[in-house]
């Protein structure tokens, strides 16, 4: 139902429209440059030693392989400006696109090779050349790359042109292959859980990377899988589920649920210490991430110091429990089942709302980028006087506070380097957190937000005290995130200003925008892709051979996610509206004509 | 009795006189016309009572209180809802939601009621909808069944200002501001709107303060018409004397000139 009105009217030509030659120049070259920009940034190189299939295909020829079939895709797909059915001129513009992007790459090459420019760019040395030539000799390494990129540029067009099925079936192969070997670690480790180990020592090689022959396996697997599958997209299974009977949404979001709990209490058990650390980040990362949402999401006050309130969090805990606090040493032991721990949590909680109204009482009335840029200098100024001398006697300056003490529940200790505790520890707290963002979405007081959000002037006139309300949203935000700094400190052991920078607040927030702002499951997965896959920012993540490559892949994402699904991965319907409203009118107007020739009234 | 009783009320952005000693009243149960060239200060007078501005100088008595400086939600709190000159409706809101969220000031569940799932929190959840219901229920089968669920911004333009009303109606008010209600409606729908306003008064109990251009609609529904120019009252009445009266049709058309007097 969301085709535009040009799309209905225009007549179906059967004819392929020839190739667009500007087209595939454009795409053929942006290839070039893309597979040249990410040789010269050192990916390559820093990926060679990891295997995919052992020992043909290493992640780093990965990294560039890719290239030529996405754009050989994108350059045969029709759009705006070339329209026409799918047929011959796709696979030709594929199979041009790719020995383009081949020649031009060749080109790099060879000047690397020819001019010694490590004196600028440090990855354009002897390595690198030695590396993209094969030790073959410049000439034959640019005959293979240009006859290579070919073919995969062809593989491109023809996806595009391949049946749906097929499609889905190549794509799952090549998924599966590529993510069962990048998640080596997480693999093994399961293994190891359930005391199946051959089954990993089969998966992967010796040196790392899948062996030919389980790559093999696993690609004809996962393919039968992709038979299955009907070739429906993602966002067309989505509108299904949305279209669903609300009583068997209903049912089975009480079943994904369920499963999920059950998931959160056993996984733990069978996973290793890493990858259980690993959840605990993210899971960390989940609660300030839904903190942030509400403010963010749903009251639409961009927060850009959010950090603050972490580290407020973090800070009151250290200075109640740590015996090293240099000035006020109560020396507390934070367990939950005793008044000491009651203590401190309550503590924390005055602290976050009082550091939340601080915050956000002077910034309250303004608004937008004005609000933003305050935020941000708030942010900082918290990191900086802990930083400061003047504080140091107080909170310790840059020493920070070290020998924070492990949590504890009864008699059962929850120790930082306890990585089981600290998960279990941490979803208590996110599902807490969950319980309560989801309860006050659907409440006098989000709705409140929201007619903020859409409309300050008018939520006035409907008698929201908008103060009172931003405010609340604010403190809110800030208690969650001083929770979240509570179980850092405790996590961590020892706090120090240089773990409050302003990346973090950014990278919250990306998690909410990629995630889908307003939407809860949204900043679920947005964490995951973010924190679990990529890593935070000094979390290690599942690619953690990508690690120093994290912040540009974070761009890479925002960019390419603000350009094509801004939304988020997995929307707030509000927001979907919002950002689809054209769409929506054109439905609600064919809705309206269709109602109205049934009911026969004007 | 007067519910509303403005007295030298002032207003000035920097040299312009929006507003230069206003007198006015409302009575219960009237509906007053404020009509008057562009520029005259309607919007600007409608904006003060509802504390978008705070009047220079004058007062504001609404029942008997002074509400001028008086917060837009404390105003709304009081009993005065509005509608505004272009449509601020919430418009990716659901038109049931947006008419759910006008009775915040008439309800009180807190955050904590709303985490604990109280009782009364769940009765006045449903309250709160089934009051929506019924306002919306106001406007025919317009507002209704499938429409409830669709976001605000895909109504049509008349829908959309049936809705603003609606949605000054769930604020439960005494006194509704309607600014310019019928702008942009063909003319079946101003014949429409306008039974509509005068069912406000007779079967809601509503008093009404309407700004309208439309000087058919002024005609059918006006106890009374007050006509300002360059924020001066010049002519109150009935309609009929304020349209003959010789200020009003100076200030719409213009002095005649010498040349054609002579």
């Amino acid at each position: 139902m969301t085709h535009t009105l040009e799309q209905i009217d225009a007549p179906a030509s059967s004819t392929p429209s020839p190739v667009d030659w500007s087209k595939v120049q454009k795409w053929g070259v942006l290839g070039g440059l893309t597979m040249s920009f990410i040789a010269a940034i050192g990916m390559v190189t820093a990926l060679d030693q990891r295997l995919i299939i052992s020992p043909w295909l290493s992640l780093g020829f990965l990294t560039l392989l890719w290239t030529p079939v996405v754009f050989g895709i994108i350059a045969a797909t029709e759009d705006a400006e070339t329209p026409g059915v799918a047929g011959d001129r796709d696979v030709i513009s594929g199979f041009v696109t790719g020995p383009l992007s081949g020649l031009f790459f060749a080109f790099f090459i060879v000047i690397i090779d020819a001019f010694d420019l490590t004196d600028i760019f440090r990855n354009l040395g002897p390595k690198l050349v030695e590396l993209l030539t094969f030790g073959r000799g410049v000439g034959v390494a640019a005959a293979l790359w240009i006859i290579s990129c070919g073919l995969l540029g062809l593989l491109g067009g023809t996806l595009k042109i391949a049946p749906r099925k097929a499609r889905s079936m190549i794509g799952a192969a090549a998924m599966s292959v590529v993510g069962v070997a990048l998640l080596e670690i997480i693999v093994t480790d399961i293994t190891q859980g359930l005391r199946i180990e051959f089954v990993a020592d089969w998966i992967y090689a010796l040196n790392g990377g899948l062996t030919p022959a389980s790559a093999l396996v696993i690609a004809a697997g996962s393919a039968l899988f992709g038979l299955r599958s009907d070739g429906s997209t993602l966002a067309e299974r989505r509108l299904e589920r949305m279209n669903l009977d609300p009583e068997v949404r209903f049912r089975k979001n009480v079943v994904a649920a369920v499963l999920t709990i059950l998931a959160v209490i056993f996984l733990p058990m069978i996973l290793g210490g890493l990858t259980n650390d690993l959840l605990a980040n993210v899971g960390l990362f989940i609660l300030m991430g839904l903190g942030l949402n509400i403010v963010v999401g749903s009251a639409g006050l961009l927060d850009l110091g959010y950090v603050a309130f972490f580290a407020v969090g973090a800070y009151t805990t250290a200075v109640l429990t740590s015996p090293l606090s240099p000035f006020f040493t109560p020396g507390w032991t934070l367990n939950f089942f005793s008044l000491e721990g009651a203590a401190v949590i309550t503590i924390v909680l005055i602290m976050a709302v009082i550091a939340g109204v601080l915050v956000g009482t002077p910034v309250i009335r303004l608004r937008g980028d004005y609000l933003a840029i305050v935020t941000l200098g708030f942010g900082e100024i918290i990191r900086i006087l802990f930083l400061s001398d003047w504080l140091a006697p107080y909170f310790g300056g840059a020493q920070g506070i070290t020998n924070v003490p492990s949590a504890g529940l009864g008699p059962v200790e929850i120790r930082g380097t306890s990585s089981q505790a600290m998960f279990y520890l941490i979803a208590a707290f996110v599902g807490a957190a969950i319980y309560v963002a989801w309860r006050l979405q659907a409440s006098r007081t989000g709705r409140a937000w929201t007619a903020l959000r859409e409309d300050e002037d008018a939520a006035e006139a409907m008698g929201i005290n908008t103060t009172a309300a931003k405010l609340t949203a604010f403190v809110i935000g800030a208690i969650f995130a001083g929770f979240a700094g509570m179980i850092f400190a405790v996590k961590v052991g020892s706090i120090f200003p240089s773990s409050f920078k302003l990346l973090l607040s950014i990278i919250i927030l990306v998690i909410v925008i990629v995630g889908g702002m307003g939407s809860i499951p949204g900043v679920i997965i947005g964490a995951v892709v973010l924190i679990g896959i990529l890593g935070g920012p000094t979390q290690q993540g599942l690619l953690q051979e990508f690690g120093q490559f994290k912040l540009l892949i974070y761009g890479a994402l925002l960019v390419v996610m603000m350009l094509k699904r801004p939304e988020g991965l997995w929307p707030n319907v509000r927001r979907q509206r919002e950002l689809h409203q054209d769409e929506m009118s054109q439905d609600a107007w064919l809705m309206e004509e269709s109602s109205q020739d049934k009911d026969g009234d004007s | 009795m007067p519910v509303l009783e403005i007295t030298n009320l002032r207003k000035n952005f920097g040299g312009v006189k929006a507003l230069d000693g206003l007198d006015f009243h409302v009575d219960k149960g009237e509906i007053v016309s404020v009509i008057g060239p562009n520029g005259a200060g309607k919007t600007s007078f409608f904006n003060i009572i509802t504390g978008y501005f705070s009047p220079d100088e004058g007062h504001i008595l609404f029942n008997d209180v002074n509400i001028a400086g008086h917060q837009p939600h404390e105003i709304t709190e009081l009993g005065i809802a509005r509608t505004f000159q272009n449509v601020r409706l919430f418009p990716n809101m659901t038109v049931l939601e947006n008419v759910m969220v006008a009775q915040h000031c008439r309800t009180t569940t807190g955050i904590f009621g709303t985490l604990l799932n109280t009782p009364a929190f769940r009765r006045e959840e449903r309250e709160i909808e089934e009051r929506a219901k019924e306002v919306l229920a106001f406007f025919g089968k317009r507002l209704r069944g499938y429409r409830w669920d669709q976001p605000a911004f895909v109504l049509s333009y008349a829908n959309k200002r049936r809705l603003e009303i609606a949605r000054a109606m769930a604020t439960m008010p005494e006194l509704i501001l309607l600014d310019e209600p019928t702008a942009g409606m063909n003319p079946m729908e101003t014949a429409e709107l306008t039974d509509l306003i005068r069912q406000l008064r007779d079967d809601r109990g509503y008093t009404v303060i309407l700004i309208e251009h439309e000087m058919r609609v002024v005609r059918d529904v006006s106890d009374r018409v007050v006509v300002l120019d360059h924020g001066v009252k010049i002519a109150e009445g009935d309609y009929k004397t304020v349209s003959h009266d010789p200020n009003v049709i100076e200030a719409y058309l213009g002095r005649p000139s010498e040349a054609h007097n002579a």
